[in-house]
C-alpha cells in the first residue's frame, strides 16, 4: 500500500485485533477488550511509524513504544478501575521479538553462526529496550499519577 | 470496623494469604501482590504484618501469631480475570464495604471460578491472532490463512495436554511440534508457500508474554528473586518452542 495513512490504519486494526485475541487467551474481563485493543493497536502503529518510516533504530523505537504502553495502560487502568496488567500484557504481544528469536534458533541449528549472532543481538536489544521502557514508563506513571496529586479528587 | 477477636485475626491472615496465592497463581506481578496483602492487613487492623513472597510460596506473619503461616503455590496458569476480581475485592475491603468473613467466602468463590471463555473460543482466538500477526510481520496474506488453521489445531492440542499433564514446558514442546509438522506438510503439498512465515505467525499464541512482562516489571521494581525466576521460565518456554520447531525442520 502506498499511502502512509492507509497503511497506518491497517496496522492499527490488525494490532488491535491481535491484542484482543491475546486478551481472550489470557482471560481478561470482557469489558476490558476494547480498551486493551486500542492500546495495543496504538502502540504497534506508533512503533511501526517510528521504526519503518522514521528509521530511528531498533532500540529507540522499542523503548518509545514500551513507554507509551506503560503510560497509556496506567491511565486507562485508573479510568476503568482495573489492574494495569490487564492492558499491559496483551498490548505487548506484537512487540515481542518472536520472529527474530525463531530466525536465530533456525540459523544456529542450520550452522550459519554469523546470522544467528545477528538475530541474537536483535533479540537482546529489543528485550532490553522493552524492559527499560517499562521501567521509564513506571517512573513517568509515578510522576503523573502519584497519590498525593490525586488526593483532591 | 475493629477486628478484635483472635478468630477474626486468624481469618484475616488466611484471607490475605489466599488473596496472595490467587494473585501469584494467575499471573500478577510481585509489587501488586505485596501491595494487596499489605493493604488487606492494614484494613483488618493486623499489627506488624510481614510477608515474604516468591513464585512458589508465601510466608506471612503478624504479631499475635507464634508461628508464621506458609502457603504453597503449586501451579501457575494465566487468568487475569481472577487478578481483577481479587483486586476489586481488596478495594471493597479497604473501603470497609465488606467484612472479613464475606471477603474470605468471596475469595474462595473466585478461586473456584471456571474459565471465562470456552476452549473453542480460545482456539478461534489463537487462530485469528496468528492470522493477524502473520500479515503484520511478513505481509504474506495467502499463507496467513494456513497459519490461522494450524494455530487453531495446535492451541487445541496445547489446551488438551495442559489438562492432563503438569509439566509446562512439555506442553509447549508438543504444541510446537504439531505446528512445525503441519506447516511442513502444507508446504510439501504446495498449498502454502513459505515455511518461515507461517511458523513465525503460528508460534505467537504460545509466546510467554505474561512471564516476560512480569519479569521486566519485577526486575525494575527491585524484586530480584521473582524477576530472575520468571525470566528463566520465559527463557525455558522459548527454548522448548524453538527446539521442537528446529527438530522438525532438521529431520523432516
Amino acid at each position: 500500500m502506498e499511502n502512509f495513512w492507509v497503511r497506518l490504519i491497517f496496522e492499527f486494526v490488525l494490532a488491535d485485533l491481535s491484542t484482543i485475541c491475546f486478551g481472550i487467551l489470557l482471560n481478561i474481563p470482557r469489558r476490558a477488550y476494547h480498551c486493551a485493543g486500542a492500546i495495543g493497536g496504538a502502540s504497534w502503529a506508533f512503533y511501526w511509524a517510528v521504526y519503518y518510516q522514521l528509521h530511528l533504530g531498533l532500540a529507540l523505537s522499542n523503548l518509545l513504544a514500551a513507554i507509551m504502553i506503560g503510560v497509556l495502560s496506567m491511565a486507562v487502568a485508573r479510568w476503568q478501575k482495573m489492574p494495569m496488567i490487564i492492558f499491559n500484557v496483551p498490548a505487548l504481544v506484537p512487540l515481542v521479538p518472536g520472529g527474530q528469536a525463531y530466525k536465530m534458533v533456525r540459523s544456529f541449528v542450520l550452522g550459519s553462526n554469523g546470522a544467528a549472532l545477528v538475530y541474537l543481538y536483535q533479540v537482546l536489544v529489543i528485550a532490553g529496550a522493552i524492559t527499560l521502557g517499562f521501567g521509564l514508563g513506571d517512573l513517568i506513571n509515578r510522576l503523573l499519577f502519584s497519590e498525593h496529586h490525586l488526593r483532591n479528587r | 470496623m475493629k477486628v478484635e477477636s483472635k478468630d477474626k485475626k486468624n481469618l484475616a491472615i488466611t484471607a490475605c494469604l489466599l488473596a496472595g496465592r490467587l494473585l501469584i497463581e494467575n499471573g500478577s506481578n510481585m509489587e501488586r501482590v505485596n501491595d494487596t496483602m499489605r493493604r488487606m492487613a492494614l484494613s483488618a487492623q493486623l499489627q506488624n504484618f510481614e510477608a515474604f513472597t516468591t513464585m512458589t510460596a508465601i510466608v506471612a506473619s503478624a504479631e499475635h501469631l507464634p508461628n508464621a503461616q506458609v502457603i504453597d503455590i503449586h501451579q501457575r496458569k494465566l487468568n487475569l480475570n481472577k487478578v481483577a476480581a481479587v483486586n476489586s475485592l481488596s478495594r471493597q475491603f479497604a473501603a470497609h464495604e465488606i467484612d472479613v468473613e464475606t471477603l474470605y467466602a468471596k475469595l474462595q468463590k473466585v478461586d473456584q471460578q471456571p474459565q471465562q471463555t470456552s476452549d473453542f473460543v480460545q482456539c478461534v482466538a489463537a487462530g485469528v491472532l496468528s492470522w493477524a500477526l502473520t500479515i503484520v510481520y511478513t505481509g504474506n496474506v495467502h499463507d496467513s490463512l494456513f497459519a490461522a488453521v494450524i494455530a487453531l489445531v495446535s492451541y487445541q492440542v496445547y489446551l488438551t495436554l495442559g489438562k492432563h499433564s503438569k509439566a509446562r514446558f512439555v506442553n509447549e514442546f508438543c504444541a510446537s511440534l504439531v505446528i512445525a509438522l503441519l506447516t511442513v506438510g502444507f508446504v510439501r503439498l504446495h498449498w502454502a508457500y513459505d515455511v518461515n512465515d507461517i511458523i513465525i505467525g503460528c508460534v505467537m499464541p504460545l509466546v510467554p508474554g505474561v512471564p516476560l512482562t512480569n519479569a521486566a516489571r519485577d526486575l525494575m521494581s527491585g524484586d530480584l528473586i521473582s524477576g530472575t525466576s520468571r525470566a528463566v521460565e520465559a527463557t525455558l518456554t522459548a527454548i522448548a518452542i524453538g527446539c521442537a520447531i528446529v527438530f522438525v525442520l532438521r529431520y523432516v
